[in-house]
């Protein structure tokens, strides 16, 4: 609401300006009808929150993108039928705006005639996307875009060319509620949602449905609060066993430091939002005790993941730091389009996509990827725990 | 009682941060009648400041806020000097519109420069929790409540008693009668813009302290939030600023209080266009008669 106002002022005039370039840019559909086709290299496109309120996510997921892009090529490329081709890198930035992330798909497609696209990291930014990948016939697969019905058309149908490689929210928000009842044995829960994106109202539907326990008292912050002492205060007296937080870690690090601060020291339960070292940064490693959340990927996958091992050493190799759980899904997501081309031995974008919906016990380093009729890659589920702001233990569920 | 006595400490410390800021505004408008959307910005460098030099530099707090103040104040003379000034005698939208400009500047600037990653603030005060009666209140939430009362009353104290106050007086009732008594009239817009960033400069520093996370777009929530805040204490009034801020915050803090996290920007929002409605001039605004 507060950004939204302000926003209103300045995206109105961008979005003019930005409508009337998409105007002239719409997806062109082939006459042939059979999607864009590779040249000397595979084209492969990056529509990506590189500025804007989402930007941390989307750096971190180029990050895992080049990493595998590097470590493909280093390689030789990848295997077409007889021939290797290099990947050629086309990264734009949607700058977390929707209105861009539709023209850069444009682009992608008409002008850098990319054979396939990772991205967008938002379900937001990405559902914008879908016409014109849809129109062009070249895949998209989406890092992060949590949203159950992202992968879906309105009636229910599967959106052909769209595809992600993390968990959708309802799986993670019930793993949640049924972790919460049997693990932490929580009876009477606080919600506190991040009611600013579909990510954080989505999982708290969700965990809603599947919990079993009592909902106390359920309240909404929105990205970029950082007061959250009044709710917390608020939520003091009331009797309860734990707290479910979905969002992302600049706001959970600031809730968990105020909470603990304020004397709440009931378990507190999020999302793979949370997943990130600066979430310990923020809340303080002291006040990090007794926190969990659901994550597609852990660090602690490392001992017994071999993949993800290498992964964690090349990424610490290059960027000097652990890799966050965004990077991981988007490394894999390059290596599910490569399965792809291999599998199909075509590079062409109607082809990939035909790979992709079959992709069956992918080995990737964030488990074993079976990609379902929806287009939602089914996988095992991770919940860590924080302990003095470390992993101190993985819990898996199926 | 506890929880409302707890929730009054919330309130308050809250409250002192929009006051900080709703001063830039109010002191802006008041002196060239210019919202200067880029203020919540400055307030972003502050913090952005402190961090580089409490990290890099190895500055104690005390260091850091001051040079924070010196470092904003500098910036804002400079903001004022290329951006604003040149369209002194343009239309007010046009100012207005350059000010939301230099806010996407420096916003996307920093971005670029430093990614939109969240940081963590150096704790550089360790963060104390002293038990009074059942209240917890934090030696920074102290600290913030005395920092902001120091700077207003030192602000007041510039504005009342001294003379380039008294100029900056002169100019916000008549620019051209106080050019003609010998007034600079670029020097008393500069100072004021040095002044309105200094505060928030300061308020970068206490808020990245207390909240221990900077990011390059932290400026805007706080920035529109004083923008109301100075607008419901009469835009154009130091007192009003202050008196403002501390009210926006606490009814903020109110409505989380009793559950309705979900409306406090809607009931920051409605009161402001109560107040518009009932007293257009602010709680603390002159009445001027408008002569047709």
């Amino acid at each position: 609401m507060i950004k939204w106002q302000k926003n209103m002022v300045k995206i109105g005039a961008l979005a003019t300006i930005v409508l009337a370039l998409a105007g002239c840019s719409t997806a062109k559909s082939n006459g042939s009808g059979q999607g864009n086709n590779p040249g000397k290299t595979i084209k492969i496109g990056v529509n990506m929150e590189l500025s804007g309120s989402a930007a941390g996510y989307g750096q971190q997921q180029k990050q895992g993108i080049q990493l595998a892009v590097n470590k493909i090529n280093k390689a030789g490329g990848i295997k077409v039928g007889n021939t290797k081709k290099k990947i050629q890198l086309v990264v734009r930035d949607n700058k977390t705006s929707n209105t861009t992330s539709a023209s850069v798909a444009a682009q992608l497609v008409n002008n850098d005639k990319v054979v396939a696209v990772v991205g967008p990291a938002a379900t937001n930014a990405g559902t914008a996307s879908i016409p014109n990948m849809t129109k062009a016939q070249v895949p998209s697969v989406s890092p992060s875009a949590t949203d159950p019905g992202y992968t879906l058309q309105k009636n229910g149908d599967v959106q052909k060319y769209i595809f992600r490689a993390c968990f959708q929210n309802n799986f993670q928000g019930s793993s949640a509620a049924k972790f919460m009842t049997n693990n932490l044995k929580a009876k009477n829960v606080a919600i506190l949602t991040d009611n600013s994106s579909d990510y954080g109202t989505g999982l708290t539907k969700a965990f809603k449905k599947t919990y079993t326990g009592k909902v106390v008292s359920s309240q909404t912050f929105q990205e970029g609060d950082k007061d959250f002492n009044a709710i917390l205060t608020s939520l003091k007296h009331k009797k309860i066993d734990a707290i479910y937080a979905p969002g992302y870690y600049s706001e959970l690090g600031l809730i968990i430091k105020q909470a603990r601060q304020a004397g709440i020291n009931v378990p507190i339960v999020g999302s793979d939002g949370m997943a990130d070292a600066k979430l310990a940064k923020i809340a303080g490693n002291s006040n990090t005790n007794n926190i969990y959340y659901t994550t597609p990927f852990s660090t602690k996958s490392g001992e017994t993941n071999t993949l993800a091992a290498t992964f964690l050493k090349t990424y610490q190799a290059k960027y000097h730091t652990t890799a966050p759980t965004f990077s991981a899904l988007a490394y894999d997501s390059v290596y599910m389009i490569k399965s792809a081309i291999e599998s199909e031995k075509s590079a062409n974008s109607v082809k990939i996509t035909a790979g992709l919906a079959k992709i069956t016990d992918f080995k990737g380093v964030t488990g074993t990827i079976t990609m379902n009729k929806n287009h939602n890659p089914e996988k095992s589920m991770t919940i860590e725990k924080l302990t003095d702001g470390t992993v101190s233990q993985a819990y898996t569920i199926k | 009682m506890q929880t409302f006595g707890q929730q009054l400490i919330n309130g308050l410390s809250l409250g002192s941060i929009y006051a900080l800021l709703a001063l830039g505004y109010t002191m802006v408008y008041g002196i060239i009648k210019l919202i200067n959307f880029a203020h919540g910005d400055i307030y972003m460098l502050g913090a952005f400041w402190g961090y580089y030099v409490i990290n890099q530099l190895h500055f104690n707090f005390i260091w850091a806020m001051l040079s924070a103040i010196v470092f904003c104040a500098i910036l804002g003379v400079i903001i004022e000097y290329f951006a604003y000034r040149p369209l002194r005698h343009s239309p007010r939208i046009t100012a207005l519109i350059t000010a939301i400009g230099v806010s996407f500047l420096l916003e996307n600037g920093m971005t670029y420069l430093f990614t939109a990653n969240t940081r963590s603030f150096p704790q550089v005060i360790k963060t104390v929790t002293y038990h009074l009666g059942g209240l917890r209140i934090s030696n920074i939430q102290l600290l913030i409540l005395g920092t902001a009362c120091l700077l207003m009353l030192l602000l007041e104290l510039i504005i009342k008693r001294t003379k380039m106050g008294r100029a900056m007086r002169a100019v916000s009732v008549d620019p051209e009668a106080a050019q003609l008594v010998g007034i600079n009239l670029n020097h008393t817009i500069s100072f004021t813009f040095a002044l309105g960033s200094a505060m928030a400069g300061a308020a970068g520093v206490l808020i990245g302290l207390y909240y221990n996370s900077i990011d390059p777009l932290m400026g805007m929530t706080p920035g529109i939030k004083a923008f109301v805040a100075a607008v419901i204490g009469g835009i154009g009034s130091v007192p009003g600023a202050s008196v403002g801020g501390f009210l926006i915050g606490l009814l903020e803090t109110g409505v989380q209080a009793i559950g309705l996290s979900a409306y406090k920007d809607a009931v920051v929002y409605f009161v402001l266009i109560v107040i518009l409605l009932v007293l257009p001039a602010g709680i603390f605004g002159k009445k001027t008669k408008e002569k047709v």
